[in-house]
This record gives C-alpha cells, sequence and structure tokens, in this order.
C-alpha cells in the first residue's frame, strides 16, 4: 500500500470533492425537476456540479507537484496519461460513429467519466508493473 | 539501468525499508531502482552513491556498457 502525506492529502482532497460533487449533483438535479431554475441562474447551477470534478482534475496536479517521491510521481503521470489516452481513444471513436448516426449522442462531460475510469486502467498497469518488478 | 544496489544493501544487511528511510523515498522506489524498472534521477543516484560512499558508477553499470 503506498502511502504518504502527498498521498494522504490526494486522497483527502479527493474524498473531499467527491462528496461536495454528489452533493451539489443531487442538489441541482433537485431544483431543475422541482422547475425553479431559469435565465442566468440556471446556467450557474447547472455548471456547479462541474466545479468539484475541475477541482479533482486540479488536486491531481497539486499531488504531481507536492509527491517529493520521483518514481511514485512518474507512476501518477503515468496514470494520468492512460487516462488522458484512454479518454481521447474512446470519445474520438465515439465522435465519428456518432457522425455517421451509428450510435446516439453522449453529453461532453463522460469525457470526465471516461478519464476517471481511464485512471483506474492506470492505477491497474502501475501495480501490474510493480508486481512484476517485486 | 542494471546496479549493484541488493548487494550493497546487503552486505549491511538492510532491508528495501531501511535503505528506502535513509534515501527519504519509498520502499516502491528501492523496489524499483533494484530490480532496474525505473533509472533514478541525477540527484538521487548521487544520494545513493553518497550513502554508500561510492562513485555513482561503482553502483550503476552504463547502459552503454551492458550491449
Amino acid at each position: 500500500m503506498l502511502t504518504n502525506p502527498a498521498i494522504r492529502r490526494y486522497n483527502r482532497r479527493v474524498m473531499l470533492l467527491s462528496i461536495v460533487y454528489a452533493a451539489l449533483l443531487f442538489a441541482t438535479i433537485h431544483l431543475f425537476v422541482q422547475g425553479t431554475l431559469h435565465g442566468p441562474i440556471a446556467y450557474v447551477a447547472a455548471l456547479l456540479p462541474a466545479l468539484p470534478l475541475i477541482g479533482i482534475f486540479f488536486v491531481l496536479g497539486r499531488y504531481i507537484v507536492e509527491e517529493t517521491d520521483e518514481y511514485l510521481r512518474m507512476l501518477m503521470i503515468r496514470q494520468s496519461l492512460i487516462a488522458t489516452g484512454f479518454m481521447l481513444s474512446v470519445m474520438t471513436a465515439w465522435g465519428f460513429l456518432e457522425g455517421f448516426g451509428l450510435v446516439p449522442h453522449i453529453a461532453a462531460y463522460y469525457a470526465a467519466v471516461l478519464w476517471f475510469a481511464g485512471l483506474w486502467i492506470g492505477w491497474g498497469y502501475n501495480i501490474a508493473t510493480m508486481r512484476r518488478a517485486a | 539501468m542494471k546496479n549493484r544496489l541488493k548487494v550493497l544493501r546487503a552486505e549491511r544487511d538492510w532491508s528495501q525499508g531501511d535503505l528506502a528511510e535513509r534515501l527519504d523515498v519509498s520502499r516502491q522506489s528501492v523496489n524499483a531502482i533494484e530490480t532496474g524498472r525505473y533509472d533514478p534521477s541525477l540527484p538521487l543516484a548521487f544520494k545513493i552513491a553518497e550513502l554508500f560512499e561510492m562513485a555513482i558508477e561503482d553502483i550503476f553499470t552504463s547502459p552503454s556498457k551492458t550491449v
């Protein structure tokens, strides 16, 4: 198990932002379902769930800056690159499929969903390389 | 990059954790360097060399010499 102050800070921040995200998402959905949001305030409310997710991207960047162990830093950078590559590949492929009318349209925020899924793939890759090295 | 880290560590009866603590890095870092899966930066290589009171090239084998 990898634990050091930078990782603990990263985990704590991600957990906090995830809770904020869930709370804002449910609150915003509730308000939109009620039909109480109109005009500019509706735009602000719709953007609220995006903010904690953007915060998580920032937190990951902070971790890379704060991590003093160069090997662990390299692992996170590789994990992020795998996530980015995965997300870009799927979104690009989906875009062409969608463009030719073969698949339905998906909301742009699925890019973030795919990126987070890609982080798990990158994490698995890192674990596999570490097991081979052990 | 091939290196003698495991041997040098064993000579001193240090575990990977002991060496990691002395270098102020994670045990995973020591393991990755020892097994040649990660090449340390120059500052870390110097730190390792200084800890063992040896020259870097006495610990790490130049990739051009391993072909």
